[in-house]
């Protein structure tokens, strides 16, 4: 019969890996590099500007005076404090949100009774801006962490649930009749085509919540709190300290993107079958 | 040699327009046990509809189909179904494809599925997914997953018509070893000519609108076949006349419209 059988699967992939390897040495270095010509171009810029007194050092510090208030930060163990604080707001927040959303997601997605009566209402409160329910929540559990907690699991709520509820439709029918074919089991059917074939979708959701996470929490910190990075960055504002305010923000973007590159690991280990362009 | 499965005056239609459409109509089909049936025709002809009540995929239809001596309510293992495409789970290695939802974990099935891979001729491909088969490759694994179920009778729907002519000669041997091997009923739709002659030990010829069985030929051949002996081609002339006369048949039918 076939020749090509001859040629085994480790063949084929030795000489893949071969070929990917060479490039990996060249290459993974060259990726890295390459996403941080933009940013090195803006901070040389910044500084020089800020060093010609081109730029008021009120509204804009160079970025060596941010990077001193930084290490000054963490020397007082300020900074950690606070930081420490803010993780856990949007770690509970995120949890208590993001799960609930995969369980509704997953429910409604299941069974058409559920999404008939539960996903009406879930897409009217989607709308509601979190913003417009601060006031709301701060009448209803004061300043303290629950009204934080709750307004950033809200926030993570959605991504999660839309895209959970998404990933199950979309599995294909055709596998469906391939599963009716094998005869298996309901319990089967969940755990080899339907989990497996919609968890693209909802690994997409989780990374949303989390960024959706991230942002709530600034919100919930903004809206009135002793601790946080949050309330580092108000507080700063307050004094015109505007290389707090710096720290606050980059803070918030590294860490932001720190959980976002920890999912899409995970997202490459899990999705490892997927065949998609790849750019 | 008993009838393994029986088809009895199989009839499908269906509204559309408020016309009603024969796509099946009267169809008697009787296939014995350890037979290779192929089925051919036009596209749009029905085969691959009645492929489908076959396997139980479709039951909106009138009269009977009974296999081993029951009456076919839905589908299952015992009409195992090779689709057009292979419907791998792109997320299961080849041997975790094979066995589905059985575990791998019970000797006796390990030991099956090893045994079908050598079959199926992909020893050293157990771990690959399937986005790193070929066409012909995941076909086959498709193939072994329907034997794995000890099927009585397999239903194959054009399998190999996305395949190169190439692979195609390749897979149509590699499903006669199997045949051979297993001497697993077979009913195969195609609408290529050779590859029904050549495969099948009787040809149903299917003509449409409605879908009917035209007619049946036995080929009278013994196997191993060589693609290239006269006789082959003298099927293949029967069976072109028979195409032929369906032709005129829907002349005249449009010409009377």
């Amino acid at each position: 019969m076939s020749n090509q059988t001859v040629i085994s699967l480790e063949e084929v992939n030795s000489s893949k890996t071969s070929i990917v390897n060479r490039k990996r040495k060249t290459g993974k270095l060259h990726l890295i590099l390459k996403g941080f010509i933009l940013p090195a171009i803006i901070v040389i810029i910044w500084e020089l500007s800020g060093a010609l007194e081109l730029i008021s050092p009120t509204l804009l510090p160079r970025p060596s005076v941010i990077f001193t208030t930084f290490v000054g930060l963490i020397l007082t163990g300020d900074l950690i404090g606070h930081f420490q604080i803010s993780l856990i707001r949007a770690i509970g927040g995120f949890l208590l949100g993001g799960t609930l959303g995969l369980l509704l997601g997953l429910a409604v997605g299941f069974k058409q009774n559920i999404e008939q009566t539960v996903d009406p209402m879930i897409q009217m409160l989607r709308t509601i801006p979190t913003l417009a329910v601060i006031p709301l929540f701060i009448l209803w559990f004061g300043f303290g962490e629950v009204s934080k907690i709750l307004l950033i699991a809200k926030g993570a709520f959605f991504p999660l649930y839309v895209n959970t509820f998404l990933g199950i439709r979309s599995v294909d029918s055709k596998l469906f009749d391939v599963a009716k074919v094998l005869e298996f089991s309901r319990w089967k059917q969940i755990t080899y085509l339907i989990l497996p074939a919609s968890l693209p979708n909802i690994l997409l959701g989780l990374r949303l919540s989390l960024g959706v996470a991230w942002l709530a929490l600034v919100a919930a910190e903004l809206m009135g709190s002793s601790q946080g990075v949050g309330y580092l960055i108000t507080d700063a504002r307050q004094f015109s300290k505007t290389d707090i305010v710096f720290v606050g923000i980059i803070i918030f973007a590294v860490f932001g993107k720190v959980s976002d590159s920890l999912v899409k690991i995970f997202e490459r280990k899990l999705l490892k079958w997927q065949d998609n362009f790849q750019g | 040699m008993s009838c393994l499965l029986e088809i009895n005056q199989l009839n499908k239609s269906f509204v559309k327009e408020r016309e009603r459409i024969h796509v099946l109509k009267d169809i008697d089909l009787q296939v014995k046990e350890g037979e290779f049936i192929t089925v051919i025709g036009t596209s749009g002809c029905g085969k691959s509809t009645l492929l489908k009540a076959i396997s139980g995929l479709d039951t909106d239809y009138s009269g009977e189909i009974q296999l081993d001596g029951e009456r076919v309510t839905g589908p299952g293992i015992k009409q195992g179904v090779i689709f057009q495409e292979p419907r791998l789970f792109p997320w299961l290695t080849v041997e975790r494809n094979i066995a589905a939802n059985l575990s791998l974990n019970e000797i006796e099935i390990k030991k099956n599925v090893e045994k079908l891979i050598n079959l199926v001729r992909l020893v050293g491909f157990e771990k690959a997914y399937p986005k790193e088969l070929s066409g012909g490759m995941a076909q086959r694994v498709s193939i072994a997953r329907a034997l794995l179920r000890k099927p009585k009778i397999l239903l194959l729907d054009e399998p190999f018509g996305a395949l190169d002519a190439f692979t195609r000669s390749h897979m149509q041997e590699a499903l006669l070893d199997i045949w051979r091997e297993e001497k697993t009923s077979m009913v195969f739709v195609t609408h290529d000519i050779d590859e029904a002659i050549y495969l099948g030990n009787k040809i149903v010829i299917m003509s449409s609108r409605p879908g009917t069985i035209q007619k049946i030929v036995s080929i009278d051949l013994p196997f191993p076949r060589k693609r290239t002996t006269k006789s082959l081609l003298e099927y293949r002339h029967l069976v072109l006349s028979e195409f032929e006369k369906v032709e005129e048949l829907e002349l005249v039918d449009s010409a009377g419209i």
